[in-house]
């Protein structure tokens, strides 16, 4: 497949590596502990858990408002050959161009402020140039003038931008979901979702509307300001270090789950993390929704002592619902036997971080 | 009376549209599409109406048979409708319809009555034209079988009565998950034997 970007530059930091066929993605050793791991105790249950998405730790996934990691240009090209395939993987409804232009003119600003080596933004009126030397672009176009651009905006700045985004239209007291592009998403459909309203496009999912955890967060996410965007985190399981999990793919990556045995537990099986952050945007007020995926095979997280111990127990006592709706309910004893022997049984410290 | 004949659904799909009784409005137009059993949601409605001949002069009918083969459109015919058409299925009956929307003001009332197939297609091609979903009224009667639409090959299979079934269009086996689309207009279908081929359960009669 030809791209329309140049990778090569600072091959140094960015690592050549695969999401499918040969799955030759790899988290180096001395950066797993940037890995966001989404257990804050001992056991799971859905929550609202929001919180203010501010600048985080030195030196973890939470550093920048986004990360961009030793990933970045490997997720790109993956995505690339997604949307070749399927270009139906990327959607935005005719009222939703503004809010594109809102989200691309946001990362632009936001990658060239935190990464200056990496992305440039000048700007003379509506002139803008944008230069993103890790993948080869270097783009002059007219801010707001769609004929500009190879894509539509969203579609241009998402295609350089690692996370599954949605855009939300706020009308009728609700969100409705009217672009999206996924090629990582948790096995959630953009060709079956979009145009939905946020109970919609939740209905899948069990027990937390019971729980009214979509009541509480819908209302939340109504009251969001531009300027002060929120966080959380959404988690799976995933066999082989595949981004894409698509409903539409299903056939071809869910027989991978059948090939899991104790010996290959450590290699093939990952926690599949989901740092999703929410922004209110500032012409069109709609929100962008940005869920971050992050891969860690289970070898690499129980180096961790804290996270071996707690994964364990999380996966131990889940509810069997969330098991299934989650994908791993066939594996989960096996799971359950695999990280028990790195589960020495003492007691683990609150919070996420690796060391505390 | 009502809640005897409107179709029971299950009430956990947070997706699936919410359907009532139909109440006559005032409007200028009054556009009433339906399919089998639908008929009989319509005629109620009118005999409830307060000045039934009003609404009859300002009223355009679109019908035709349900997929299981309930036709009353005899009956719907005689109420007489300033305009009444019936088609033999809904493919038929939407080039009608999109026709007579190009045309419709706002003021117009919208009245869908029967399968899930017929109202969640008609809805699609009202909404299309802009009109507030707040015009739109939604009753269901008949048959409960529905629109499925394949979440592989995106194919969409016409009055699905069990589950597991057999994609129309690629052939894979496909459980009916609870998730509804209305700009599809269809509920979702997902590969049931993926992890163990060849080893879908054996299909079960859920929607009749």
């Amino acid at each position: 497949m030809s791209l329309d970007f140049k990778p090569g530059e600072f091959s140094d930091f960015f690592r050549d590596e695969t999401f499918r066929g040969d799955f030759t993605y790899r988290n180096s050793p001395h950066l797993i502990r940037r890995f966001p791991f989404p257990f804050d105790r001992d056991d799971y249950m859905y929550a609202v858990n929001m919180e203010p998405h501010v600048p985080g730790r030195k030196g973890t996934a939470f550093e920048h408002i986004l990360d961009v990691d030793e990933h970045y240009v490997a997720e790109m090209i993956d995505r690339a050959q997604v949307l070749a395939e399927d270009p139906l993987r990327c959607q935005s409804l005719p009222h939703m161009t503004l809010a594109g232009w809102d989200v691309l003119e946001f990362i632009m600003e936001t990658k060239a402020r935190d990464y200056p080596h990496w992305f440039t933004l000048e700007r003379d009126g509506h002139r803008w140039r944008w230069i993103n030397r890790p993948l080869g672009i270097d783009h002059s176009f007219t801010f707001l003038d769609e004929s500009t651009l190879p894509y539509g905006p969203f579609e241009y700045i998402t295609r350089q931008t690692q996370g599954d985004w949605t855009l939300q239209d706020e009308r009728d007291g609700t969100l409705w979901m009217d672009a999206g592009i996924a090629t990582s998403q948790a096995d959630w459909s953009v060709d079956f979702d979009v145009g939905m309203n946020f109970h919609e496009w939740h209905a899948p999912v069990p027990i937390a509307h019971d729980l009214g955890v979509f009541d509480r967060a819908l209302k939340f996410l109504l009251k969001l300001q531009h300027g002060a965007p929120v966080r959380r985190f959404n988690w799976t399981m995933t066999v082989n270090p595949l981004l894409d999990t698509a409903p539409e793919t299903y056939p071809r990556w869910g027989p991978m789950r059948t090939t899991l045995t104790p010996e290959n537990m450590g290699e093939l099986m990952h926690l599949r993390v989901e740092l999703q952050s929410l922004y209110r945007l500032p012409r069109s007020n709609a929100i962008a929704f940005d869920i971050r995926c992050y891969l860690a095979r289970f070898d690499e997280l129980v180096t961790v002592p804290k996270w071996a111990r707690r994964l364990h127990r999380v996966v131990r006592d889940i509810h069997p619902d969330l098991a299934a709706y989650k994908g791993f309910l066939r594996n989960r004893d096996m799971m359950t036997e695999w990280l028990s022997r790195h589960d020495d049984g003492a007691p683990t410290s609150p919070g996420w971080w690796p060391e505390d | 009376m009502q809640e005897m004949t409107l179709t029971p659904v299950t009430p956990t799909i947070r997706s699936r549209p919410v359907y009532a009784p139909l109440e006559p409005r005032a409007g200028r137009l009054h556009l009433i599409v339906a399919d089998g059993e639908g008929a009989e949601a319509v005629a109620e409605m009118i005999a409830r109406a307060p000045d039934a001949a009003a609404m009859l002069g300002a009223a355009h009918v679109i019908y035709c048979p349900g997929p299981n083969g309930t036709d009353m459109a005899d009956r719907l015919a005689a109420l007489g409708a300033a305009q009444f058409f019936r088609a033999p299925t809904i493919p038929a009956l939407l080039p009608r319809l999109q026709r007579v929307l190009a045309d419709a003001h706002m003021g117009t009332q919208f009245y869908l009555a029967g399968t899930e197939g017929l109202i969640g297609q008609a809805e699609r091609e009202i909404m299309a034209t802009g009109f507030p979903v707040g015009a739109i009224q939604k009753e269901h009667r008949g048959s409960t079988v529905r629109r499925v639409q394949c979440v592989h090959c995106k194919g969409i299979t016409e009055n699905v009565a069990t589950d597991p079934f057999r994609c129309s269009h690629c052939g894979l086996n496909l459980f009916v998950r609870d998730h509804y689309s209305r700009r599809i207009a269809a509920f979702q279908g997902v590969n049931i034997d993926a992890e163990d081929p060849g080893k879908a359960p054996p299909p079960v009669v859920r929607f009749g």
